[in-house]
């Protein structure tokens, strides 16, 4: 932590000049040091098991309709905005997601179908703790596999905003030794009070208790409260005319690209989502999951959009901890199922392209008779993303105990 | 009154008078009435538009109506925090003030009940069953399922406890269960429908009323065909009884479900009460965890549920959560044992197992001492209680714990909140529990009143020292560590703790500063 405290007083430096916009010089200082250039991603976790099968919908598979009698979405027809939005002839997009496909035109989305883990749990919340902690089936894993990543390429001066969840909680995926910190709403992230005392007073006491967990936190706290006061989040404003949508979901989306137009250092943002979990009247082209995935598309377009140029840096990635029944329940929803699909985007990527080793659908095809079988494991994408964007080739560090194989990788990233 | 007999009575709450909290209480007027009262006197949107023939705007309107009125009716105390609270409580109208209410009501059985572990096990309780308060028809059956299955329950035998929660409407609605139906019992329902169709065709030459209809959406009326829902049986096992590690598969969930197939709701958003629909209940024999059920009717289901509250794997799950709740984060394996076996020898007796607790070397060694991180919920009450507040209104108190991550009722997964420490320790949320210590403590708190002075003295008024000690003792019960201590000290000479003002040539200690610091000091964020 000595490393960071040089960082500390030199941004304090900075800070004392308020918060109108830096001068010139300085803002190249603090890139110089904060890796505008520097490769980043941002990860969603969609809690609850989405369907991915709805999502990303299988047209060309017969069986896709003879299952799914009531929820299924039509084939695609042209003009229609109630069917399938198609991608490449046998995959098309759930129709709330259409503004995903002019980023799939323009090679800067993929998706990967029939991925998951090889863990059979059905649980929600075992299912949900192996996909983060990157060991499937191992309870005892204590970190996640994205705070691995950042231990096995530590940084120098590490930025006390390098890895940040924006949520109200540090997920396990982010857990772990590496510095990492959770960020429920960037307006709200400041002290009150006169701060000689209360900042000044709290970060004296927190930084000598003998309370460890305690002190941890609180030093990365003050730091990163300390380096925000170089942005005014109220006064932020999208470029490029983007939109991002109302709720949670689209105000993280927004608050992590400002966070990285700061330059404050940020490399990993991760958020999520939830309210995937459809037993009962999931819907078709409308309903409950049509809902989520508006704001989804938006969101991600909206992302897009706003960064502009610099989605060359950055790597999206989504999952979710299983897939769902290739049959619709007897209450036009589905229940726990098992592979899934994931959506993956940025400049870095040959977007343009659904990525799978398609199980098929015929009754014994599936997993157990009743799932998508995975075909690709989860960890060989997040592999991928994190050696040949990130740069980090340590990923027996970040998945141990599976046989990280570069020949696996399915080529989604440009190296 | 000795520490025994203060343990005793709280074991046995009905022997504690707690009327002062009672009559507090009073002021929530939706505490005490039935959900299908709730629903008829909140109605949700959909239903009042239908029912005062309005559209949906002009609803909106009336509703915003409403709320103005309700605002200019509070009469202005001339306390500015009080009456800020007022505002914002005399804003909830609608359905919104059930949930609203409950909330407050939780805050205020917290900081001012006699009956506190009493208090603790119905929060603990209701967290292991948890309801999610903002799913749809669950917003009007929440209070009847805080009032009439958990808090009867809290510490009486776990199986009956189990039973409540399993016919209650509220838990029937959050896991789906109202909805779950034998697929074979449905097909037969659907072949006699199908059969009486075509007899009334052949007599008739038409098809009888109701067959062909159009919805609302243009397409041919359906009766929702039902199926069997795997929700419900699969969390009863995983979370409420044997816990994941069980050894159960995906066969015995789903025999669970069959056995509680036809436990349901009679009008969800009417009369909301349980319900036994014999006609979508599997008939057959189910095999749950090797143990076979064959007894008809609810039989099958009660049966069930009985054997899987007997489980050892209950009594270890139970215990364990207990010992973590109670205890800490990781609760030592002796004490666990002791308990599971207290469980199984009592046959469930709650209050047997936490006698066994209380009295175990374990609750009381070291170790303990403040193990556990508060959570938000915990951290707001005593912070309330350790400043001897005088909360009027406590909806403010409410959105703190809400903004702290813990909003009270509304945990989505039916897991509830997390019981472990490293959940509560992060960036976002010590910072909210700083700025919640320093706006208490400098008596900044809508709807509630802070009175240092009294509590400090009058030496407290003009010596900064003084001032400190006399918080380290209250708030701290002196347990500080030097460290600690001396930080504070050093923070005693900045201008702001001891200043003069404008009218008063002598200098008076800003005694809330020192409060919220002291309040805001890593040992007050433990239990």
């Amino acid at each position: 932590m000595n490393i960071s405290r040089r960082y500390f007083i030199k941004s304090s430096g900075i800070a004392m000049l308020g918060m109108a916009a830096l001068p010139s010089f300085l803002q190249r200082a603090v890139a110089e040091t904060t890796g505008a250039g520097k490769k980043k991603m941002v990860v969603l976790f969609q809690r609850g098991a989405m369907d991915g099968l709805n999502v990303v919908v299988p047209f060309a598979e017969r069986n896709y309709y003879a299952f799914r009698p009531t929820i299924a979405i039509p084939q695609p027809r042209s003009g229609s905005i109630d069917a399938a939005l198609d991608l490449d002839g046998f995959f098309g997009l759930h129709p709330s997601l259409a503004p995903l496909v002019p980023l799939f035109r323009n090679g800067q989305l993929a998706v990967v179908h029939a991925v998951g883990s090889p863990d059979p749990t059905r649980s929600h919340f075992d299912a949900q703790d192996f996909m983060e902690s990157g060991t499937p089936g191992v309870k005892a894993t204590e970190d996640g596999w994205l705070n691995r990543a950042l231990q096995t390429s530590p940084e120098e001066k590490a930025s006390p905003f390098r890895a940040v969840a924006f949520g109200p909680y540090l997920p396990l995926t982010l857990q772990g030794s590496a510095p990492a910190i959770a960020i429920p709403d960037l307006k709200q992230f400041r002290m009150y009070g006169p701060p000689q005392v209360t900042e000044g007073g709290f970060e004296a006491m927190y930084a000598q208790t003998v309370d460890e967990a305690m002190r941890g936190v609180s030093h990365e706290t003050f730091e990163a409260v300390d380096q925000l006061k170089q942005i005014n989040p109220d006064a932020y404003q999208p470029e490029n005319g983007a939109q991002y949508p109302q709720g949670r979901f689209g105000r993280s989306l927004m608050e992590i690209a400002e966070l990285f137009k700061a330059n404050l250092g940020l490399e990993v943002a991760f958020l999520d989502s939830g309210g995937w979990d459809n037993h009962v009247n999931e819907g078709g082209v409308q309903g409950q999951l049509a809902n989520l995935l508006r704001d989804l598309g938006q969101g991600i377009a909206a992302f897009h959009q706003d960064m502009g140029d610099r989605m060359g840096d950055i790597v999206f990635v989504s999952m979710s901890e299983f897939g769902r029944t290739a049959h619709e329940n007897g209450n036009r929803g589905t229940d726990h199922g098992h592979a899934n699909c994931m959506f993956v985007a940025g400049g870095g990527i040959r977007g343009g392209k659904v990525y799978t080793r398609w199980p098929g659908m015929s009754e014994d095809q599936l997993h157990q008779n009743r799932d998508l079988a995975v075909t690709t494991d989860y960890r060989s994408v997040l592999g991928e993303i994190i050696s040949r964007h990130l740069g980090d080739s340590n990923l027996n560090g970040v998945f141990p105990g599976f046989a990280n194989d570069p020949r696996q990788f399915l080529g989604l990233v440009k190296s | 009154m000795g520490l025994a007999k203060w343990i005793d009575e709280q074991l046995n709450p009905q022997s504690i008078d707690d009327s002062a909290l009672d009559k507090r209480l009073e002021r929530y007027s939706t505490l005490g009435m039935s959900s299908p009262q709730l629903l008829n006197d909140f109605p949700p949107p959909a239903q009042a538009v239908k029912k005062e023939g309005v559209t949906k705007d002009e609803y909106k309107q009336q509703m915003q109506q409403q709320r103005q009125e309700s605002v200019a009716t509070m009469l202005p105390t001339g306390d500015e925090n009080f009456d800020r609270a007022n505002v914002e409580l005399a804003r909830m109208v609608g359905p919104n003030r059930i949930v609203a209410e409950l909330a407050m009501a939780k805050m205020d059985r917290a900081i001012y009940s006699n009956r506190q572990l009493e208090a603790v096990m119905e929060d603990f309780w209701f967290n292991h069953f948890n309801v999610f308060a903002n799913k749809g028809a669950d917003r009007w059956l929440v209070t009847s399922y805080v009032r009439d299955t958990i808090r009867p329950h809290t510490m009486g035998k776990f199986s009956d406890l189990l039973l409540a929660t399993a016919k209650s409407p509220a838990m029937l609605f959050y896991l789906d269960n109202w909805l779950s139906a034998d697929p074979a019992a449905v097909k037969r329902m659907q072949a006699m429908r199908a059969m009486r169709r075509d007899r009334y065709y052949a007599r008739f030459g038409v098809m009888p009323p109701g067959v062909g209809m159009q919805g609302a959406n243009g397409r041919p009326k359906q009766r929702q065909d039902r199926g069997l829902n795997e929700n419900y049986g699969r969390e009863v096992m995983e979370l409420h009884t044997v816990g994941v590690d069980a050894g159960y598969t995906q066969r015995d969930v789903i025999a669970m479900a069959e056995c509680l197939t036809g436990w349901t709701i009679r009008g969800p958003r009417k009369d909301a009460e349980f319900f036994f629909n014999d006609r979508i209940h599997a008939e057959g024999k189910e095999v749950v965890m090797g143990r076979t059920f064959h007894y008809g009717g609810m039989k099958d289901g009660e049966k069930a549920l009985e054997m899987l509250a007997s489980d050892p794997h209950t009594a270890r799950h139970i215990s364990t959560e207990l010992a973590r709740h109670f205890v800490s984060d990781n609760p030592p394996p002796a004490l666990v044992d002791r308990m599971a076996q207290e469980f199984e020898s009592s046959g469930g007796d709650i209050r047997a197992v936490l006698h066994t607790m209380i009295y175990s070397p374990e609750f009381w060694s070291k170790d303990a001492y403040r193990a556990k991180v508060k959570t938000p919920f915990e951290l707001v009450a005593s912070t309330a209680r350790a400043l001897n507040a005088d909360v009027e209104v406590t909806l403010p108190l409410v959105q703190w714990v809400g903004r702290m991550g813990e909003p009270l009722f509304q945990c989505q997964p039916p897991t509830g909140y997390s019981d472990e420490s490293e959940i509560w320790v992060n960036s976002g949320a010590l910072l909210n529990r700083l700025n919640f210590a320093f706006a208490f403590g400098t008596d900044h708190m809508w709807g509630a009143e802070v009175n240092l002075k009294s509590m400090f003295g009058a030496d407290g008024a003009t010596d900064p020292n003084v001032a400190l000690s006399q918080a380290l003792g209250l708030f701290l019960g002196g347990q500080v560590t030097p460290g600690t201590k001396q930080t504070l000290e050093a923070r005693l000479s900045d201008p702001r703790i001891l200043q003069a003002r404008l009218d008063d040539p002598v200098k008076h200690v800003n005694e809330g500063l020192i409060a919220g610091l002291v309040l805001g000091a890593p040992e007050f964020q433990r239990r």
